[in-house]
């Protein structure tokens, strides 16, 4: 009982992880219909930025870097999407090819700058002491993280859904000519979101920093990981995202725990039968 | 003498690799209503895509007020107060009437009455009864209301409406001609596009007619409506024998 319990949790606290991990990968393919394959490399600089932080700066707190760590990321990420994926708006294949390779750059410069040990991100003191759950002993990080993640949830949500901002952008989604012509900045906006989409995978590296810790190679593991949720989830569906982060989060923590062998066969059926019979994923509408 | 709110001289456009507008010019004066004619693929869509910014012009210029608006980008040209009430509508189906409005009000410019949500809804209250439903769930009739809606949200200057009676009920097409002698009699200038010839001839000070991407009639409105040659040489429908 005790185990199932406390992997039950840990699934919760993955799939909270996971959840800030695809949140920006399915807002930037939502919106913008691109395949961001950079994201797992936007969170690993996220991860670093934090752990080279925290390591060398002793006034800093995790929330601060998280933070800091974001908004740098951001500030690369529009860039990039200025300069060079805006080229290549009516080119898909282009897209993946450009954002594989600037994430195999990224992953190269990590590892010129840091080298190839793993960097520890520190747990902040005052959630290191486990918290009582139903009798069971669990770490508070985890169940932060999961906090976190729901209130990132619901902060996208309003901020898509209930701000004219965000019907601005969806109405570049629905006709971004019409759009245009009724006064929208579209290409700015999709900036905005671009950023917007980053800078959560950048904040979101700091913050799975203490259960992850930087390693060169994080950004390999994690990108899957973006894309198992958001097709599992439905392409473009912020709330399939976040559904499907927690069904991830199960899978993989029972995977790993019942069958090691085979985490991975299980972790990628599902999606390949996703794929293949409901493309449009859990969540998802077609033709959207 | 009147002020000429939107001038087009010479202009070509390209759609692709065809030449569709071959000097299309004409000019529209503040507060009138222009009637845009001729048959399919006249040019008339083409013309209205140059004046917004969807194609850029390859020759020729085009003014609001004076100032040159061609081969601008369409938000830029929105901003400067041309307004569009495209064919088929386009409204964004997958967001609320409302979210339909609000995400086309511009900062007002210095105009008596401003148009905003209360105003549209006082003008079309079935969309206020629907303000909450997805726009693409409407009728064509309401679409084509909150495609009206949403132009005016910008406070154009220059109201470009392309065959807003395509597609709808004689009922529904009637209120639509009531809605552009209202905006009219506001003061509104208006290009009105349209293949139901008596509507925009009831309604129009000026007339256009566009043959092959030329204009090929430029005069009053009512000299349009009579003219039994200019009609069918441009305008009638072509009979086999």
């Amino acid at each position: 009982m005790q185990f199932w319990i406390i992997q039950g949790l840990n699934s919760l606290s993955l799939g909270g992880l996971l959840f800030l991990l695809s949140s920006g990968f399915s807002l930037i393919f939502g919106l913008m219909r691109l395949a961001n394959l950079t994201h797992g490399a936007f969170f690993m600089l996220g991860t670093y930025f934090g752990a080279i932080a925290l390591r060398d700066y002793s006034g800093l707190n995790l929330w601060v870097t998280a933070i800091g760590a974001g908004i740098i990321v951001a500030a690369l990420g529009g860039l990039f999407e200025r300069l060079v994926l805006t080229r290549l708006k009516t080119n898909p294949l282009g897209q993946v090819l450009v954002t594989l390779g600037m994430a195999f750059i990224i992953s190269d410069a990590c590892l010129v700058l840091w080298g190839g040990d793993s960097i520890p991100v520190p747990t902040p003191h005052n959630l290191q002491a486990p918290t009582r759950l139903f009798g069971f002993v669990f770490p508070t990080y985890r169940l932060v993280l999961v906090a976190i993640a729901i209130a990132t949830a619901i902060g996208l949500y309003i901020l898509i859904d209930r701000t004219r901002l965000g019907a601005m952008i969806r109405a570049g989604v629905d006709d971004r000519q019409m759009a245009r012509a009724v006064g929208i900045p579209v290409s700015r906006l999709f900036t905005i979101v671009f950023c917007l989409g980053a800078g959560i995978a950048g904040a979101a590296g700091v913050l799975g920093g203490p259960i992850l810790s930087a390693y060169p190679g994080l950004d390999a593991d994690m990108l899957p990981l973006a894309l198992i949720v958001v097709i599992l989830g439905g392409i473009g569906s912020l709330f399939g995202a976040f559904i499907g982060s927690f069904i991830i989060g199960f899978i993989y923590t029972f995977g790993t725990v019942l069958f090691p062998e085979l985490a991975y066969i299980i972790l990628f059926l599902p999606m390949i039968f996703v794929i293949a019979f409901r493309p449009q994923g859990l969540f998802g509408r077609l033709g959207t | 003498m009147a002020v000429e709110a939107l001038a087009l001289a010479n202009v070509h456009s390209f759609y692709g690799d065809s030449h569709i507008l071959h000097g299309v010019g004409f000019s529209l004066s503040e507060g009138e209503v222009l009637a845009l004619l001729g048959r399919n693929g006249a040019g008339k869509t083409t013309c209205i895509s140059t004046i917004v910014g969807f194609l850029t012009p390859k020759e020729g210029d085009i003014r609001l007020f004076g100032e040159p608006i061609g081969g601008l980008s369409p938000e830029r040209i929105s901003r400067l107060g041309i307004g569009l009430v495209p064919q088929g509508r386009r409204i964004f189906p997958s967001l609320t009437v409302r979210e339909n409005l609000v995400v086309a009000r511009q900062r007002e410019r210095a105009t008596t009455k401003p148009w905003n949500v209360e105003r549209i809804f006082a003008l079309f209250p079935r969309l206020e009864e629907r303000y909450a439903q997805f726009a693409g769930t409407l009728s064509g009739g309401e679409q084509q209301m909150l495609a009206i809606g949403r132009a005016l949200m910008g406070n154009p200057r220059v109201l470009l409406l392309d065959e807003p009676s395509e597609g709808l009920a004689p009922l529904i097409v009637a209120e639509v001609g009531r809605i552009i002698k209202r905006l009219k009699d506001e003061g509104q200038s208006i290009v009105l596009v349209e293949q139901n010839r008596q509507l925009a001839l009831d309604v129009a000070d000026h007339a256009v007619i566009l043959n092959t991407g030329r204009c090929v009639f430029s005069g009053k409105a009512h000299e349009v409506l009579n003219n039994e040659e200019l009609i069918a040489q441009h305008l009638g429908v072509y009979h086999a024998h």
